[in-house]
């Protein structure tokens, strides 16, 4: 079981995504174990200036909901959240999300930096990032933060992305734990699901 | 280039515009202020001590700094949904009782929102009928938004939005382009009134029938939020509406019993007790 080495001090999971990523997250969501506990928190890059559709076409794959949050929603066990589109959106201290309109970073609103940015600085080491596939490298400073703050750090195995210009961004910036396929993410949350029992 | 600042340091900083200035950025949420401060550090080059410095001994930096510190990213007709439902039920509500009213831009920033309603109103038929009041904390964009000009670049979005609202017209109807910029129609602000007004500290200074705070409030934590929509109840005739961005929402709020929820998708709420 130990495969991954993990334990239950953990207390969120981000994962990052732009182009070719709609796959892995939806068999991510779609294989989430029924009891998971810990909220996963959504930045993907999305069409600019289309608010809706994403989310449910997400919600329909996933084994739970996914929610757009809104501006200081609290952040609750098991909640599945995306960044909406057109803002930025944070993790803030006292486990809540807050919305801002910045300008874009690396081309992108949501930008994932942000987001990871904002949770490595909540969650400390008690955080797990992981960065799917992306034409862009947004995200690889964000993974910097995770494991500078001592969070564990996963990204799609390059060979399996679409694109993999995100991924590779990240392993070229900072210490990758795992390099995975998403099958292997899956593995890993469902054994991360195991010691919260 | 510094990568983080101690919340104590923001702190320092925050203390010190409050004592000096009497702005107070105590109430802000704290991810989007730091990343502010960061970028002022950056563009302006000076380290912590050195930008307290600044602000403590040249009081003319305040302004540059308000600036610099407020987002002042904004659209013209952004959600064009919000703006269907501005034109094909909030007006109309406001028509059956008043034919003339007041409307506020709460952080109205370089006044595309601005606009956006006088094109509304104009396509209406009623924009002589309508007073306008633009406000914001940040007198360099104001003096932006007078000038009603902007970067032709970012027309190709503002279009796009105006023909999702499905405007009478289109945008080039209303303005010139000139040397890259594009300047609208200054009639389009001949019942506007700009003035400076800061939500945190500022008075109640008049009566509206309709409010609109979007993207404003999410940069304040929910303690500051609260207090703001006081005030804005406050400003309110009974009956009148709020308008927030389409990520907020007043539920929670300490006078949410004294609003009832007109459109849950756009986020527009009505005033229905004192
Ligand atoms: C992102 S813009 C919103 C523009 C427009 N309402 C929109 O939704 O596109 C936020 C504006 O709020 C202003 N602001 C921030 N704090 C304020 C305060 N305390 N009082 C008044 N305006 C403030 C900023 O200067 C900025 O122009």
């Amino acid at each position: 079981m130990s495969q991954f080495n993990l334990n239950s001090s953990y207390k969120a999971v981000v994962i990052g995504g732009s182009a070719g990523s709609f796959q892995g997250i939806t068999k991510i969501l779609s294989q989430l174990p029924k009891t998971f506990p810990l909220p996963i928190i959504m930045c993907l890059h999305r069409l600019k200036h289309v608010r809706n559709g994403f989310v449910e076409a997400l919600s329909i794959k996933s084994v739970f909901p996914v929610v757009e949050p809104n501006d200081k929603e609290q952040i609750k066990k098991g909640g599945i959240y995306l960044a909406p589109s057109n803002y930025h959106m944070s993790v803030e201290l006292g486990n809540y999300f807050a919305m801002s309109t910045e300008e874009m970073i690396n081309n992108s609103r949501p930008a994932i930096d942000i987001t990871l940015g904002t949770a490595a600085f909540v969650y400390r080491e008690k955080l797990i990032g992981i960065l799917l596939s992306g034409a862009n490298r947004d995200g690889g400073m964000g993974m910097k933060h995770i494991k500078d703050k001592g969070g564990l750090t996963i990204v799609q195995e390059p060979s399996e992305c679409m694109i993999d210009t995100m991924p590779k961004a990240a392993i070229n910036l900072t210490k990758i734990d795992h390099v995975l396929k998403v099958d292997d993410i899956v593995s890993l949350i469902n054994e991360l699901d195991k010691y919260y029992r | 280039m510094i990568q983080d600042i101690d919340i104590a340091d923001l702190k320092r900083i925050t203390e010190l515009i409050h004592s000096k200035y009497g702005y107070d950025f105590r109430n802000y949420a704290m991810s989007s202020f730091k990343r502010r401060m960061l970028r002022i550090l950056e563009v302006k080059n000076l380290s912590i001590e050195s930008l307290l410095k600044k602000l403590s001994e040249s009081p003319v930096f305040i302004n540059e700094f308000l600036d610099e510190l407020t987002v002042n990213v904004t659209e013209m007709f952004r959600d064009p949904g919000f703006w269907r439902v501005i034109r094909d039920e909030i007006i109309p509500g406001i028509l059956l009782n008043h034919k003339t009213f007041n409307i506020w831009h709460a952080g109205c920033s370089s006044g595309e929102e601005v606009i956006s309603m006088a094109i509304l109103l104009r396509e209406m038929g009623i924009h002589n009928d309508v007073s306008l009041y633009a406000t914001d904390l940040d007198t360099t964009i104001l003096e932006k938004a007078k000038m009603a000009s902007y970067p032709a670049k970012n027309m190709e979005l503002n279009e796009k939005n105006y023909i999702r609202f499905e405007g009478k017209w289109t945008l080039k109807d209303y303005c010139k382009e000139e040397n890259g910029k594009v300047t609208f129609d200054k009639g389009l602000l001949a019942n506007v009134t700009f003035r400076k007004h800061d939500l945190v500290i500022g008075d109640v200074f008049n009566k509206f029938d309709l409010i609109l705070c979007r993207n404003v409030m999410i940069y304040f934590n929910q303690t500051l939020q609260n207090e703001v929509l006081k005030k804005f109840h406050a400003s309110l005739f009974k009956y009148g509406y709020l308008a927030i961005g389409s990520k907020e929402s007043l539920i929670w709020c300490d006078v949410a019993n004294r609003f009832l929820v007109v459109s849950n998708e756009e986020k527009v709420y009505k005033k229905i007790k004192d």
